[in-house]
């Protein structure tokens, strides 16, 4: 499971990145999505990965992470979610008005200029 | 009176934030109210500053536990003399920000005083917090500010730069997050003061992690702060933002400078055994190429605001320069240079800002002879004031701090370097200054037309003036109390136990 999840987040991280580097808005903002996703788990994971484990203390039970799942990064990874979540929306409607503003997804607003077909060697 | 006194320390996280939701709904309503309410939250924060400095100045670190959770389960505020000289320095900067847009309130629009108020809430937090996670959250909190002031009244040119700018960020808060995590994942912690303790109990196959952390970290603090490879976005960013905005912006870059400052100091500082200061002469390079760069800049920048933006930079790595030093000395002479260094970059916008709107927006402000902008004298004197100001000429605050940063770092290996670094960027500085400065005022024949200098902008650049001017004229108690806090940094014993045996607050 360690390989699984671990490499889950290796992908996402790389197509992540990948798509950071694209020069149009809309994939910049995929990109930083699957990015945050990477994240969230990874976080999540940092907590070590548990089977059959609730955070909560029972009754009977020792108190401790042999028994019991980390709660923490749980709480953590809900505000990361939120966080990002909200920081997507307000980049998807700054996105969204510098295309209509500029008429170009282009991040930089303006259609780069097409590179010279090249000549055949004569 | 001993209820408030207990809880004096949350109070300038509190009192914006209240206000703030309160101006949401009052703003569009009442515009000239909600500046005037604005103006006053800022006063008493200003005052939180203060009253805090009076505790603190002795050397005490004061805690707080937010909902009386004693540490490492809860989080805790801690205020040492770092964290008042950070809130200082930011509330005189809001009140001039406030002060500013005051010109224009429906320019700036209904909403720029909660706004304003919500920037100063994230700005405090993430100084008074002593939990890496609550700082990542009030860095959320300051950035999500930024945008909106940033686009507030945004034309074509801002809505560029703020894509841009957002980006960037929300890219560094996913490496905070990875870094955040990571410790946790070894460490258990993310109370600062606990992770300060358990860093040299590290197992060795856990150490390169927690490098890793610690250097993912800088990078995070890095973008922030507008370090070399990572601070590229700043000098497109800063000028496409209304003045007032920008004003606040001035302090925006320290965010990232106290982070680092903070974070090598306690959680890798000297007592992290193994780890102990790993990043240092990673500073020390990482600012000198940080002021080379930011100097070129300033040299071949094209309108005032864009030259201001690229002296912020050099700024920036100053103060890396002197904190990447390693001594306490330096570190102190670091945080004298850092209000400097915010205060008359605050100014010098606003200067630029006024010429823009004086020359007209075919000219605006850029460093090309045409309109000299009406009221030439005042603006002009304005412009020179803060020109000897930033570029460190006695006799005004830039020299104070400069010759205080150069004479820390004379007993530090990598001296020679560091000063010619320094020397020559002022030089470069002054001729860029001087250059601009002759070309827009002197050599532009006078506008026919005189548009007025407004009022706010004037009553902010005397705050700034005059604050600038106190750190001259009471340079020495001022300089006393940099170095103590430079001490405080290097020996982060008293921080750490202060932290962890804070105990709960008793109704009386």
């Amino acid at each position: 499971m360690e390989l699984l999840v671990s490499s889950a987040i290796g992908l996402l991280t790389a197509g992540g990145v990948f798509l950071l580097l694209r020069a149009r808005s809309f994939e910049v903002v995929l990109g930083l999505t699957l990015l945050s996703y990477a994240v969230n788990l990874f976080i999540f994971v940092m907590g070590r990965l548990a089977i059959d484990k609730v955070p909560l203390l029972r009754e009977g039970v020792a108190p401790s992470l042999a028994n019991h799942a980390d709660p923490l990064p749980q709480a953590l990874v809900l505000t990361a979610i939120v966080i990002s979540f909200a920081m997507t929306a307000v980049l998807l409607v700054l996105a969204l008005r510098s295309h209509a503003e500029y008429g170009s997804d282009h991040v930089d607003g303006a259609e780069p200029p097409a590179p010279e077909p090249r000549r055949r060697n004569p | 009176m001993s209820l408030l006194a207990a809880q004096l320390p949350v109070l300038p996280i509190a009192i914006p934030l209240m206000v703030g939701s309160l101006l949401i709904i009052a703003g569009r309503r009442w515009p000239a109210g909600a500046a005037a309410a604005g103006l006053l939250a800022l006063l008493a924060n200003l005052g939180c500053a203060v009253a805090l400095w009076r505790v603190t100045a002795d050397g005490t670190v004061l805690p707080y536990l937010l909902g009386n959770w004693s540490a490492p389960f809860g989080i805790v505020l801690a205020i040492d003399r770092l964290a008042v000289l950070m809130l200082g320095v930011t509330a005189v900067v809001a009140l001039a920000c406030q002060l500013a847009a005051l010109d224009g309130p429906l320019r700036q629009g209904p909403g720029f005083p909660a706004l304003l108020q919500f920037q100063l809430m994230g700005l405090n937090g993430a100084f008074l917090t002593s939990d890496l996670f609550n700082l990542f959250v009030f860095f959320e909190v300051l950035l999500i500010s930024s945008y909106a002031l940033l686009l507030h009244r945004a034309d074509r040119g801002a809505l560029r730069a703020g894509l841009h700018y957002v980006i960037v960020n929300l890219l560094g808060s996913a490496l905070f997050l990875i870094a955040v995590s990571l410790l946790y994942g070894t460490l258990g912690t993310l109370n600062m003061a606990d992770l300060a303790a358990r860093v040299p109990l590290a197992s060795a196959a856990d150490q390169p992690l927690v490098a890793a952390a610690g250097a993912l970290l800088l990078v995070v603090f890095g973008i922030k702060a507008a370090a070399l490879p990572l601070g590229l976005w700043l000098p497109g960013t800063y000028p496409a933002a209304p003045a007032p905005v920008a004003v606040l912006f001035a302090v925006m870059t320290k965010v990232g400078i106290y982070a680092i400052a903070r974070v090598s100091t306690l959680i890798y500082g000297a007592g992290a055994g193994a780890l102990a200061g790993f990043a240092s002469p990673l500073l020390l390079y990482t600012g000198l190429a940080t002021i080379i760069a930011g100097t070129l800049g300033t040299l071949a920048a094209r309108s005032l605001r864009r030259l201001t933006a690229w002296l912020v930079v050099a700024s920036a790595g100053t103060l890396l320069a002197a904190l990447g030093s390693g001594t306490a000395a330096s570190a102190g002479a670091a945080l004298l240079y850092l209000p400097h260094t915010t205060f008359a970059a605050a100014a010098l916008f606003l200067v630029a800002g006024t010429v823009a709107v004086a020359r007209g927006p075919d000219l605006e402000d850029r460093i090309e002879v045409g309109n000299a902008p009406g009221r030439g004298v005042l603006l002009g004197s304005l412009f020179l004031f803060t020109a000897v100001g930033i570029a460190g000429i006695p006799p005004l605050s830039g020299f104070v701090a400069k010759l205080m940063v150069l004479d820390a770092v004379s007993d530090t290996p990598r001296w020679p370097l560091t000063w010619s670094v320094l020397l020559a960027s002022s030089l470069a500085a002054v001729v860029a200054l001087s250059r601009a400065g002759s070309t827009i005022f002197w050599k532009s024949p006078p506008s026919p037309q005189r548009v007025p200098v407004g009022r706010g902008a004037l009553a902010a650049l005397a705050l700034l003036a005059a604050a600038g001017l106190a750190i001259v004229l009471w340079a020495g108690p001022l300089a006393g109390y940099m170095n103590a806090a430079g001490e405080q940094l290097a020996a982060p014993s008293a921080y750490i136990s202060a932290v962890l045996a804070a105990t709960g607050w008793v109704a009386p």
